[in-house]
């Protein structure tokens, strides 16, 4: 590993303005996790005209970052104050950190979740540090066959984890595909779905169906119903945790911590995979499994550590093979792509600035966010005072102006609006926009290195499989389609009351 | 979900995760909407089979080329055929779906909260920002989210001004606007 470039990094960051961009960053995260309705893919995705405008690319890529690490600290706070996840990361937070408010240990709640998630983080930062150059040094071998393969899989994987109906996330994902196709084809330049009109002949830019389908999407979709009312959060006091606490948790911040990093990096993966897997990894190797769900600290602590860690390494495919792992990295991988940097296994050697400085505001940011989340975590709980109706329409108008002052175009408005309703009707109708928006922003790498690949192989399509990396990789691709049927062919025999069809647990987005 | 959990062959995992989804479930069951029915399942099925078919149908009309020699048409035709096919699979076995939500009452709110969306688009090149940025905070404040007048008024003529200070002065860039100093 370079350490120069690993130190060099650190010059960057603690550039002020940069130190300043990572503040602001990760101040919005948290504001946007502890406030229900907007996630952290959807605020990035309206924040994304920041990239256009910022002096320095970097700060805002650091910017973009901070907000979806800091918004799992955030999202905590209200679970155990309010029992209202305020990220999907948190949901399993909510079963003992609320029952822990109640017997008036929020603060100790609050303080084991915030040491957690420093904890958490910082472990898959350092893992971050030593792994990525290594990976990315692998991934320099590949070719467009492996790059097919691994965009398709990064989209397979993230339409089937997440926890709702797989048919519609497969659905959503090949829109999305489809819509990347439309404009001048990159190849021919023959005009493909264009209707004659020139604005389209330069294809829909992501950024602006990113900004209507979360952004726009989400504002609407909050303006019909739920919190509509301000909620009282429980009172907190000593947020310090004692040595007793710290003593029962630590092994759990441990456990979740090694858990979440590996969970992050897997395409698909991220925060709310890895809290649900270390709450239950917690249950499981407990003496007494009861306590679950009456005020078990671990019960905290686990999931805590386990969301900030994958939220931290999943950052590892993104910056060193170029493939996205959630919604929330497809929004970073948007930023990148509009301050002129192709995400790759190249970046690390051609920009070196970037990549060690992204990673190295990190270590920084969750410094910051510990310190937000102990000592002023009473700003934030007043927050919870402030009601969504007045925020509502300032999201609105950054979004509206913002998308405007892309390219200074009215037309993009209009984009941006007509996906917004599009958004909306989709999450009424149980599409999620994760997938849609994660294979739009890979569909041009799907489609041109598929094309690349076909032509290398002179039309011998078994090419894919015959070489090594592409051939494991579409291996998986296959085990990933094969194994909901497996399962459902094993269950057969234990007739469960809800089908697979309809699993009805919160599709929040795995990929905020 | 459960299939990507730590160590996957264990059979106890999958229990606990199954519970842990059904408990969320229920938590979050409360703060839902009531479900829409199965004709929201088949119009939304629907939607999508045309979108699949009308892409295929396009897609064709671009030539597909080989496989040696892919045309612009192929890989949109292939995602278009990839779309029909799963939404035809939607019409067969997921009419009977809970994930829909019903539109009721207060989805007029999304209607009349759309409808100010457009209206600024409309105004901002003619007027500028200020005046439709103002308006679209008062009708999203008093009439969208019930916050009484004075509120109303003191946050959308401050969040104007503060994004008139922001764009134009933080982050120089030219909006349309009206006031000029």
């Amino acid at each position: 590993m370079d350490w120069n470039a690993f130190l060099d990094g650190f010059g960057v960051v603690t550039q002020p303005s940069n130190l300043l961009y990572c503040f602001i960053g990760v101040v919005i995260g948290m504001l946007i996790g502890v406030l229900p309705g907007l996630g952290p893919a959807a605020t990035m995705a309206i924040l994304l005209p920041i990239a256009y405008n910022a002096d320095d690319p970097v700060s805002a890529i650091i910017m973009l970052a901070g907000i979806y690490y800091g918004a799992q600290y955030g999202g905590t706070i209200t679970s155990v104050l309010l029992r209202i996840p305020g990220e999907a990361s948190s949901v399993v937070t909510v079963f003992d950190g609320f029952a822990l408010a109640k017997q008036g240990k929020a603060g100790t709640a609050l303080g084991i979740a915030a040491i957690g998630s420093f904890v958490g983080a910082t472990i898959s930062i350092v893992g971050l540090t030593l792994l990525g150059p290594v990976v990315a040094g692998y991934a320099l071998d590949f070719g467009p066959p492996e790059y097919a393969a691994l965009a398709l899989l990064g989209v397979l994987l993230v339409a089937t984890v997440g926890n709702g109906n797989t048919v519609k996330a497969l659905v959503a994902a090949a829109v999305g595909l489809l819509l990347a196709t439309v404009g001048s084809d990159s190849f021919t330049s023959a005009d493909r779905f264009t209707f004659g009109s020139l604005n389209l002949e330069g294809g829909i830019d992501f950024v602006v169906v990113a900004m209507g389908l979360f952004g726009v999407g989400e504002i609407l979709y909050n303006l019909e119903e739920r919190h509509g009312k301000p909620h009282v959060p429980a009172a907190i006091a000593n947020i310090w945790p004692s040595r007793k606490d710290l003593r029962e948790a630590g092994p759990a911040i441990g456990r979740g911590s090694l858990i979440g990093f590996f969970l992050g990096v897997l395409p698909g993966g991220g925060a709310v995979m890895a809290s649900l897997a270390a709450y239950a990894a917690e249950k499981r190797i407990a003496k007494k499994p009861e306590r679950f769900g009456r005020g078990a600290i671990e019960g905290v602590a686990g999931p805590e550590s386990a969301n900030n860690a994958a939220a931290t390494s999943s950052f590892i495919p993104l910056l060193t093979i170029g493939i996205p792992a959630n919604a929330s990295m497809a929004m970073l991988y948007a930023a990148l792509l509009v301050v002129g940097v192709t995400p790759g296994p190249q970046l690390i050697d051609e920009r070196p600035d970037l990549f060690w400085g992204v990673i190295n505001s990190m270590y920084i940011g969750n410094l910051i966010l510990l310190l937000l989340s102990i000592p002023l975590v009473g700003i934030f709980v007043k927050i919870l005072r402030i009601r969504p109706a007045i925020l509502a329409p300032i999201t609105a108008l950054i979004t509206i102006l913002g998308v405007y002052t892309i390219n200074n175009s009215v037309f993009d408005i209009f984009v941006m609006i007509i996906f917004g309703i599009i958004g909306y009707l989709m999450k009424k109708t149980g599409f999620e926009p994760g997938p849609l928006v994660l294979a739009f922003v890979l569909g041009s790498l799907i489609e041109s290195s598929f094309r690349r690949s076909m032509l290398l192989f002179d039309g011998d399509a078994t090419g894919f499989v015959t070489r090594p990396i592409s051939g494991t990789i579409l291996a998986f691709v296959v085990l990933v389609i094969a194994m909901p049927l497996i399962r459902k062919a094993f269950r057969r025999d234990t007739p469960e009351p809800t089908s697979a069809e309809t699993e009805p647990a919160p599709r929040e987005d795995s990929l905020r | 979900m459960s299939e990507t959990a730590p160590r996957p062959g264990e059979a106890r995992e999958h229990d606990i995760l199954a519970e842990l989804q059904a408990e969320v479930a229920r938590d979050l069951a409360d703060e839902r909407p009531p479900q829409g029915g199965p004709s929201y399942q088949v119009v939304a099925a629907v939607v999508v089979l045309v979108l699949g078919l009308a892409g295929a149908w396009l897609a064709y009309g671009y030539g597909l080329g080989s496989l040696r020699r892919p045309g612009p048409g192929l890989w949109p035709f292939v995602v278009s055929v990839l779309i029909a096919v799963l939404a035809a699979v939607l019409l067969a076995v997921g009419r009977h779906l809970d994930d829909a939500e019903k539109f009721t009452r207060s989805s007029l709110l999304v209607l009349a909260g759309g409808a100010t969306f457009v209206a600024l688009g409309v105004l901002l090149p003619v007027v500028g920002f200020e005046i439709p940025a103002a308006l679209l905070g008062i009708v999203w404040l008093r009439f969208l989210g019930g916050e009484s007048w004075r509120s109303t008024i003191v946050v959308s003529l401050a969040t104007t001004a503060a994004f008139y200070v922001l764009f134009l002065y933080g982050l120089k860039i030219p909006l349309p606007h009206l006031i000029a100093f």
